[in-house]
């Protein structure tokens, strides 16, 4: 079998992608459809920043989708003879299964193109919930600390300040350890960040429905029960039906990344609570009678979602730097995973002689990190037309 | 001005002495203290071994009373000798004095640093002043979709890709100038600027030097760009056009000086996530610089030395916030008095 030239291999990659053009095709015709209806997200198809933003976001997040469909080999898979491959090189024996490693094989002869697809899924699975529950702490403890300022505020911006002054790589390698991992501190921090989500719903539900006692208790009694079951699975391990758990490693990285993410999130939260408290519908509702927290959630946090939205988009780009850049350190990820930060690390030791490694994880990585910040423009723009 | 200065001070002093602790703790805490027994004892040292060796060499004693003594507040077995009084303990992996071994990286990594900043910041503010003359030109919309591009790439990314395609035996431009004959060796940049610790060339440090400078570059042409556009929209600037004034004298004197207040601040926050480049970069190009050693410190638990680095560290980013702040009440004057 004759190795296939560049052309061949776009080509069979084009069609390796082929749910994802399916589904990218349906959703963006179907949004543009309905632009009209769907407010903020139906403006991004007025500029074409956002178009290229969210077809390049939503083309990562269904091939993490249909990763399986996608891959051509199994990526842990080793087949001897293709060891650094280039591109487009054919299986010596392909019986039955796919005849190419259509971008040539890593230097363990694993196909490059399988583990830059199923890469997608590790870091799609993890980047945004990182940056939600980021989001949510920060919110947490930022809007108290704009609208109450006092001692809280001074203590919690210090704390803030002292993670932000932090470089990011150090706190990386002191947080990110197998050391660490024997300590309570992971499990410690999972506990606190884990258990803000939690706490944020519960006052959400509180300060709303506090009128109406039937609404909540029913509210109160959902949120806590299912709360309490997802906190105690994800941050101690300890779900009795087992449905909810996160590898230690995993959660070690996972509670790593908040930690960075959250101090920046407080501080934008702050600040616009800061500004948003002298407006006059806040005044009027505190004429009303309202508490503190319903103010907060139900008149400042809706008038700020067009910051926190733009910020988010940015932050889930900015999460999956900071992930890429644990796997470039070999920081808390096992080295057979696929995920891009990882690939890039192990192919950069042949860089000079055998570049398409490295080459093709830390190109996925930029286009979905320039999709996320085209996009967070997109509605930067959109929102300020508002 | 002054007691603005002090306060700031004050808060740096307090955040750093937080901020050692946390590392301090980090550092001290039981497993990592096993793993350092076991590397600088024997790697097959039995619990009981362990718990000895860090009995002699006082590892068991209260974790504040070791922090004082490392500040060199509290007396330690030869008196007081800390950070205070300039002894920063011994590096356990390189055998030195700490002071030495920070002293020479952080000389490698001045020099990394200074040609970043010669090379990126001139850059960044005439692409930015360029895109924002006329905004939504052609020029604009090429040079802003450039900078994009630019902050979307991290370091890891931009240095894997510049080594691939300048220097690499087998792929990217080399492989057709070696045929060609227009180069010597076999590739045109180097891939490693070990060498560069001797003797610095284009060829070892363009691409380091490169690496840093375009993930901070676009983001500095990002914002000069912001201002340069609100300045223009000003109508001073529209009044200078109606008297005649020519473009070129338009930009250089009326709107350059208003323009660049903010992207000042920016480029002083900046040097913080250089730091982060350097990092990422001197492991790419193995360059033994800060970043280099910092990694070194961190992956084998050297404490002394990785205090010392966190130290330099919290030092660079705290000074660069109060320098900006003064600066921009400097080149600001509604700010002054204030």
């Amino acid at each position: 079998m004759a190795p296939l030239d560049w052309g061949q291999i776009l080509l069979c990659m084009a069609w390796r992608f082929w749910p994802v053009w399916l589904a990218l095709g349906a959703t963006l015709a179907l949004s543009f459809a309905l632009r009209e209806r769907l407010g903020l997200y139906g403006r991004l198809f007025d500029s074409a920043t956002g178009v290229a933003g969210l077809g390049l976001g939503l083309f990562w997040l269904f091939t993490a989708g249909f990763a399986d469909l996608i891959v051509t080999h199994d990526p842990l898979a080793q087949i001897s003879g293709l060891k650094n491959a280039p591109p487009g090189s054919a299986l010596p024996d392909p019986s039955g299964g796919y005849r190419w490693y259509l971008l040539g094989g890593d230097s363990l002869a694993r196909d490059v193109f399988s583990r830059m697809a199923m890469g997608a899924r590790r870091v799609l699975a993890i980047a945004p919930a990182a940056t939600l529950v980021a989001l949510v702490a920060g919110l947490t403890l930022g809007l108290p600390a704009g609208y109450l300022r006092g001692w809280l505020d001074g203590a919690l911006s210090f704390l803030a300040n002292l993670v932000l002054a932090f470089p990011v790589i150090l706190l990386f390698y002191l947080l990110v350890t197998p050391e660490i991992r024997q300590t309570a501190l992971p499990m410690a921090l999972a506990a606190v960040l884990f258990a803000l989500p939690t706490v944020f719903a519960l006052l959400l539900w509180h300060s709303r429905f506090r009128t109406s006692p039937m609404l909540w208790g029913t509210g109160m009694a959902a949120i806590l029960g299912l709360g309490l079951w997802i906190w105690a699975g994800l941050a101690l391990d300890a779900d009795p039906l087992g449905i909810w758990a996160m590898d230690p490693g995993l959660l070690n990285v996972f509670v790593a990344v908040v930690f960075v993410n959250a101090p920046g999130v407080f501080r934008i939260a702050r600040s616009l609570t800061i500004e948003l408290a002298t407006r006059d519908h806040v005044a009027a509702a505190r004429t009303r009678g309202e508490g503190p927290w319903f103010i907060m959630l139900w008149e400042i946090l809706p008038n700020a979602r067009g910051p926190l939205i733009v910020d988010g988009c940015l932050r889930v780009g900015y999460t999956t730097i900071l992930l890429g850049t644990l796997g470039f350190f070999g920081l808390g990820v096992s080295p057979e995973s696929p995920d891009w930060g990882s690939t890039i690390n192990a192919g950069r030791r042949v860089l000079a002689l055998y570049p398409h490694a490295a080459v093709v994880p830390a190109l996925a990585l930029t286009s979905l990190v320039l999709g996320l910040n085209l996009l967070a423009d997109a509605l930067r723009e959109g929102a300020a037309r508002d | 001005m002054a007691g603005f200065v002090l306060r700031r001070l004050g808060g740096m002093l307090g955040t750093a002495l937080c901020l050692t602790f946390l590392v301090f703790w980090l550092t001290n805490l039981q497993p990592n203290l096993e793993k350092l027994a076991k590397s600088q004892g024997s790697a097959r040292m039995s619990d009981a071994e362990v718990a000895s060796w860090l009995d002699r060499n006082g590892y068991d004693r209260p974790l504040a009373l070791r922090y004082g003594e490392w500040l060199g507040v509290l007396p330690g077995k030869s008196g007081f000798s800390g950070v205070i009084q300039g002894d920063w303990g011994r590096s356990s992996v390189f055998h030195l004095p700490v002071g030495t071994v920070l002293a020479r990286s952080l000389t490698a990594t001045g020099w990394l640093m200074f040609w970043v900043l010669l090379v990126m910041v001139p850059t960044a503010l005439a692409l930015g002043v360029l895109a924002g003359m006329r905004e939504g030109s052609r020029t604009d919309r090429v040079l802003s979709a450039a900078a994009i591009t630019t902050t979307a790439t991290p370091e890891y990314v931009s240095g894997v890709v510049l080594v691939a395609v300048f220097a690499s035996a087998t792929a990217g431009i080399s492989p057709l100038l070696s045929d060609l004959g227009l180069i010597e060796g076999r590739t045109l940049l180097q891939a490693t600027a070990s060498t560069a610790m001797d003797e610095i060339t284009f060829r070892n440090f363009a691409l380091p030097v490169a690496t840093i400078a375009l993930y901070g570059a676009g983001y500095i042409a990002r914002m000069t760009r912001a201002a340069m556009v609100e300045v223009m929209a000003q109508p001073y600037i529209r009044t200078a056009r109606l008297k005649g004034v020519s473009p070129f004298r338009i930009v250089w004197r009326h709107a350059l000086r208003n323009a660049l207040i903010a992207p000042f601040t920016v480029i002083l926050l900046q040097v913080p996530w250089l730091l982060n480049g350097v990092v990422i970069v001197e492991t790419l190009f193995a360059y033994k610089g800060f970043g280099w050693t910092l990694v070194q410190a961190a992956g084998n638990n050297d404490m002394n030395l990785l205090l010392g680095c966190s130290v330099v560290a919290v030092l660079v980013v705290l000074t660069t916030q109060i320098v900006s702040d003064l600066g921009h009440v400097a080149l600001n004057p509604r700010l002054r008095g204030a």
